[in-house]
């Protein structure tokens, strides 16, 4: 049981993992950047649905919402004021500008917020955990919904790219910036959406990942945007089902080493795995070989 | 006839580069016009400076009477002109029929239905491969989508450039044959080519670019007898 057990709970760390991945790789598909600012974001997801919920009184689900609105908009934001304006500069620059970002949202919710963790209400406060095998086996709501909501996320992400005039158009900036002006297509607009939405769904992971691990801290985001990342590599950076396929196995990795090998070597073994990935396979599990172009 | 395009002492730089020096020159409405010149010498740079990819430091490019220098290059699309760049750039990762609606963005959404039969009429490879993934489609057929993708938007004015690169002779006729029946059609074209003698065989005026200036211009017919091209580019 011990082993379905850790299933569950690595398939759910997975989906969190899995859905913040979705930002790292969209944003790098679509503008060869690695946005560090974006586990951040989870981060003030978090902050924003617990004072909503704590001070307002307001229904989680709503605060959520709320949440969603607020890292959309900030998204935008810090795409607008710090990554634009470099656009076409080097890629160290912009890289720099990431972190930048990234420590200046940490220390603007430390002035906000203060060091003190926060206690997070969980969003599924008062559902009951379900059980199953005489007991042995359980589920917590907290992991059902973030499966549930990783499978729809995935699912609807992968009709609006492969559907939609919006999505299209971000795939075709994706792959070459030039030519998808050439057909008329607002590049600014397309990475402002890619943008946009990565950071909405920052702030259902923060919320989902705040639920289920209910310590709310301005560095919160920080580790899991970290392996977010790893996942997004692992997947292969700019592939959208690479992202939920390495952030799964990233968590399934992370929960059975931390169940059968080590609590503390489970970060080592996570980035060890990481490596032997990247050595067999540069690209990533799912990642496509760039072809230089002429 | 009137006046399609016009372009008026454009100085482009790449950084401290001067790669552009004072081009000048016009497009009228029904003309293929084409530049031709040597590797190097900004044909295509002049193609990305007007499609908007690039700018002037000086000048002005006039478009069907308005600017267009300093208009974004997604809004200089829906004025009209498509671009088909060097090396085809077409997506892909992309089917033929998604690249086809990429071109169709700015199109009037009544219009797609009819620009997309009109490409499958002009390339009906195409049409055999609607759902087939645009990067395993052999050189010509790129070639083909490339320049379909790019009558999706409704063009006035079509810039070609090098249609012909890394084509077998055959599908190098095959293709000036196309840009032939598109002019007669009525789409306006500007052509940049490497291959002097089958751009001039088909173009109503033509420019020489050399280093960044036009040294010489003239008819198609009249360039291809003037002995300075007949050197330069036509293999004595």
């Amino acid at each position: 049981m011990t082993f379905l057990n850790s299933l569950i709970s690595g398939l759910s760390l997975g989906s969190v993992y899995a859905i913040i991945a979705l930002g790292y790789t969209m944003v790098y598909g679509i503008s060869k950047m690695l946005n560090f600012a974006h586990g951040d974001v989870i981060m003030v997801g978090g902050y924003v649905s617990f004072c909503l919920t704590m001070y307002v009184g307001m229904n989680g689900w709503i605060a959520l919402l709320i949440a969603m609105v607020v890292c959309t908009l900030l998204g935008i934001i810090i795409e607008r004021l710090a990554y634009r304006p470099l656009r076409g500069t080097g890629s160290l620059a912009v890289l720099i500008t990431a972190i930048g970002v990234s420590y200046f949202l940490q220390n603007a919710a430390l002035l906000i917020w203060g060091a003190n963790p926060r206690v997070f209400t969980s969003l599924f406060n008062g559902m009951d955990t379900m059980h199953a095998a005489g007991g042995q086996l359980t589920i917590t709501p907290e992991s059902l919904f973030t499966i549930i909501a990783n499978i729809v996320i995935m699912i609807v992400l992968t009709l609006f790219v492969s559907r939609t005039k919006a999505g299209k158009a971000m795939r075709a900036v994706s792959e070459d910036n030039g030519a998808a002006q050439l057909m008329g297509i607002n590049v600014n607009q397309s990475i402002s959406l890619t943008f946009a939405i990565g950071s909405g769904l920052a702030a259902v992971a923060g919320v989902l990942m705040c639920s289920a691990y209910p310590v709310l801290m301005p560095t919160t985001g920080a580790m899991p945007g970290i392996k977010a990342f790893t996942a997004a590599v692992f997947g292969g950076i700019g592939s959208i089902p690479g992202a939920m396929i390495g952030g799964l196995i990233l968590g399934i990795i992370e929960i059975f080493s931390r169940a059968y090998i080590s609590t503390e070597l489970s970060d080592a073994i996570v980035f060890a795995c990481l490596i032997i990935v990247l050595l067999v396979k540069p690209t990533g599990l799912l990642g496509k070989k760039v072809s230089e172009k002429v | 006839m009137g006046t399609v395009l016009t372009v008026d002492n454009i100085n482009v730089y790449y950084d401290a580069i001067h790669a552009i020096k004072g081009i000048s020159f016009d497009v009228n409405r029904g003309e293929i016009v084409t530049l031709i010149g040597a590797n190097g010498a900004g044909k295509s740079t002049t193609l990305h400076t007007v499609s908007g990819l690039l700018r002037s430091k000086t000048g002005d490019i006039e478009f069907l009477e308005s600017s267009i220098a300093h208009t974004a290059a997604h809004k200089i699309v829906s004025m009209g002109i498509s671009h088909v760049p060097e090396g085809r750039r077409i997506f892909q990762g992309m089917t033929v029929e998604e690249n086809l609606q990429m071109g169709a963005f700015v199109a009037k959404k009544d219009r797609i239905a009819h620009n997309l039969e009109y490409v499958y009429d002009q390339f009906p490879r195409l049409k055999e491969r609607t759902k087939q993934i645009a990067g395993t489609l052999s050189g010509g057929e790129q070639q083909m989508l490339a320049m379909g993708r790019a009558l999706m938007s409704d063009p006035e004015l079509v810039m070609l450039d090098e249609p012909s690169m890394g084509l077998a002779p055959i599908l190098v006729d095959q293709i000036f044959e196309i840009i032939q029946n598109l002019n007669k059609a009525g789409t306006t074209i500007l052509l940049v080519e490497q291959n002097a003698q089958m751009a001039l065989s088909v173009a109503d005026r033509a420019y020489v670019i050399e280093t960044g200036r036009i040294t010489l211009s003239g008819t198609g017919e009249e360039l291809a007898k003037s002995d300075e091209v007949r050197k330069a580019y036509l293999g004595g």
